[in-house]
């Protein structure tokens, strides 16, 4: 949120920049000392970042432990005796002050211990290892799809403003905000893949493919590549692309909305009034000048869109059975597995604070003006 | 009354020079009424929703059959004359089911939309008026909401407090109401030097008085234009929610849920899904047009165009 924002400042501020070497060059001692200021900004920005992961593991620890719901019968189960209750209890630390719980939990999480899930048997971390590639393999081709098309359709959309393509983006973008995600996908599995029949099922692959391919990556179309067998490539391809599609629209959305009003920014401005008093063809004053002012604060909202994939993943994954993580954390709280849906929230959350900080820092190393 | 004739009530409204405090504050809110009249995508958003309350308020005499009256042998049947929007897996006709479940969607919608901006108006102005730490430690924690990832978060609060509408309500406010908090204390931080403050303040008010009197009703404008942009994804976060067994429980006819069921027969009886999921995109398309018509009334400068 905070660095869409600054994203849209950025974009309003940056007037004309043609990029030159200033004639003089600074003394070492300002150097010295702008560097100095730039790690202040980034220590802050680290400062903040922690701050937040703290204060997300103390929500999680919040709910896991202090609302009504009892951990230690989600261990014993109903039937236990007293003592085995109790045994349970202490180990489990329950009998500490809230304080040094929380200090053990943050402790804990740090070295990547979220406990065991109850439904799987499994260590958390473990399971989150595993279905993690399947959820960045699908939000990564989403994000892929909705910045090639997105992008393009922002910068026509606002360079011939009014225009057919202007409206088209309109309405694509309206329907897009209004549409149930899953209920887009299932209407998209029923026409694709039930009556035309024209993409895979549900699932990342076919059953005859599954295990086929050894597993390096953990991404299925990586893996088939290195694996050099095309088949597996083939039928991995067709099972992902309606669920990245589906995921690409959203992103395309947003991303083509966002172009658009950068784009319209730009181009009043009065470099390119400059530019096309000089002469130069609109594809040159569109593409060469004003989408290269653009292209930073386009990076944080990227950067974000594929944050918000990864969260909008849970509903697309439950539709098209994707063994993702949204699948994973959604199957564990239908199960009331605690330490798997607070383990999954920690996870996604710490990505996106990481997107965030992400495109916040290439916004500050990548804009010539904060040098 | 006047000395001015009027040649009609319009006339009256839109004067330049009114006579009284009402007629100028009538005047201003048919003036904006103007423009959103103008707008016909705004219109026609309002039109759906003020059909939707209707459909709520009267849904036994509107819906053709019970919303759960089961009838097995007309189990997942077409639309026809009989079944407009066909029946689902239970026999239930999912017309009916659609028109009391407007009554849940319009509760959720309309409970979230009361909370969130309440409790963010709260935060907000106070955190802007206080300043100092108040405000460092209430816009931390505001940040530190907003950098979760909603969806997961609302997710995560009905598990631990177990599903239900009450608990689906709760989870969205919690997780909706940081934007609200920037943007009152933004507005709260804009006003908060102006000379009204500080004739008000002179005359003797407390901070309470300035806080409640006079910095919240400037900020309402700007919550409401939010509130109206946000309804659409507070329905399609509901719908989310229900649609994953979380909200409304069965036999609650609440769209989402409904989508829910007919999941399993999406490749042989589309309908059962599709009709509630139709509903669901109409009412939110619906938010969005008269958020944006309302936009451009109450908001002049945050309008895109």
């Amino acid at each position: 949120m905070s660095s869409t924002e600054s994203g849209a400042e950025g974009g309003r501020a940056s007037g004309p920049s043609p990029v030159g070497p200033s004639p003089a060059g600074p003394s070492a001692a300002d150097r010295r000392a702008a560097t100095l200021r730039r790690l202040k900004r980034i220590g802050g920005v680290i400062l903040s970042l922690v701050l937040t992961l703290l204060g997300l593991l103390l929500v999680t620890f919040i709910i896991g432990r202090v609302m009504p719901i009892d951990p230690v019968l989600k261990v014993v189960g109903d039937r236990a005796t007293q003592a085995q209750y109790d045994a349970a209890y202490l180990a489990m630390g329950l009998d500490k002050p809230l304080y040094v719980q929380l200090i053990g939990y943050i402790g804990d999480v740090l070295q990547g211990d979220f406990g065991k899930s109850i439904s799987t048997g499994q260590l958390v971390i473990n399971d989150i290892k595993r279905v993690f590639p399947a959820t960045v393999e699908l939000a990564t081709l989403g994000t892929l799809i909705g910045v090639l098309v997105g992008v393009p359709l922002g910068v026509i959309a606002a360079a011939r403003r009014g225009g057919w393509v202007d409206q088209v983006a309109r309405v694509v973008a309206l329907v897009g905000y209004s549409m149930p995600i899953f209920w887009l996908g299932l209407m998209g599995l029923l026409i694709f893949y039930g009556i035309l029949g024209w993409v895979g099922g549900p699932g990342r692959q076919d059953i005859i493919y599954s295990g086929m391919v050894p597993n390096v990556t953990g991404l299925l179309m990586v893996d088939s590549l290195i694996a050099g067998d095309w088949g597996a490539f083939k039928d991995a391809f067709s099972h992902i692309i309606l669920p990245a599609s589906l995921l690409g629209y959203f992103s395309l959305a947003y991303i083509s909305r966002m172009t658009r009003s950068f784009m319209l920014e730009q181009l009043s401005a009065e470099y390119i009034t400059t530019a096309r008093v000089k002469g130069l063809s609109e594809r040159a004053v569109i593409w060469r000048h004003a989408f290269r002012n653009i292209s930073i604060p386009l990076i944080t909202v990227i950067a974000l869109s594929f944050g918000s994939l990864l969260e909008g993943s849970v509903l697309t994954e439950i539709i098209f059975s994707w063994p993702g993580l949204g699948q994973y954390v959604t199957k564990a709280l239908l199960a009331g597995d605690m330490n798997a849906v607070l383990g999954g929230t920690v996870v996604i959350g710490t990505c996106f604070v990481g997107l965030n900080l992400l495109s916040d820092l290439l916004y500050r190393v990548l804009d010539p003006r904060s040098k | 009354m006047s000395d001015v004739q009027f040649q009609s009530r319009r006339d009256w409204l839109l004067t330049d020079a009114p006579q009284t405090r009402r007629q100028a504050r009538l005047g201003a809110i048919y003036q904006g009424w103007l423009t959103f009249r103008a707008n016909k995508l705004a219109m026609f958003g309002l039109v759906i929703l003020i059909i939707l309350i209707v459909m709520a308020v009267f849904a036994p005499w509107l819906a053709p059959y019970s919303p759960f009256s089961q009838n097995l042998a007309d189990r997942l049947q077409p639309p026809s004359a009989a079944h407009w929007l066909g029946t689902d897996h239970l026999g239930r006709d999912i017309l009916s089911r659609l028109i009391h479940g407007s009554r849940i969607t319009l509760f959720i919608v309309g409970t979230v939309a009361l909370i969130a901006p309440v409790i963010g108006l709260f935060i907000g102005t106070v955190a802007g008026f206080a300043g100092g730490w108040v405000d460092q430690v209430l816009m931390r924690i505001t940040d530190i909401f907003l950098a979760f990832p909603k969806l997961v978060l609302a997710l995560a609060f009905v598990a631990a407090l177990g599903a239900g509408i009450g608990n689906a309500v709760l989870a969205l406010a919690i997780t909706a109401w940081p934007p609200y908090a920037r943007l009152a204390r933004a507005e709260t931080l804009t006003i908060r030097n102006a000379d009204f403050i500080a004739a008000a303040r002179l005359q003797g008010a407390g901070p309470m008085r300035l806080l409640i009197g006079h910095i919240w009703p400037l900020c309402v404008s700007s919550l409401i234009v939010r509130v109206a942009l946000d309804m659409a994804g507070i329905i399609l976060s509901a719908a989310g929610l229900g649609f994953l067994g979380l909200g409304a429980q069965p036999p609650m006819p609440e769209w989402g849920a409904m989508i829910s069921d007919g999941r399993t027969y999406i490749l042989d009886f589309w309908w059962v899904a599709a009709m509630p999921g139709l509903a669901i995109f109409i009412v939110s398309l619906a938010f969005n047009l008269l958020g944006d018509g309302l936009r451009d009334v109450l908001d002049p400068k945050g309008a895109k165009e």
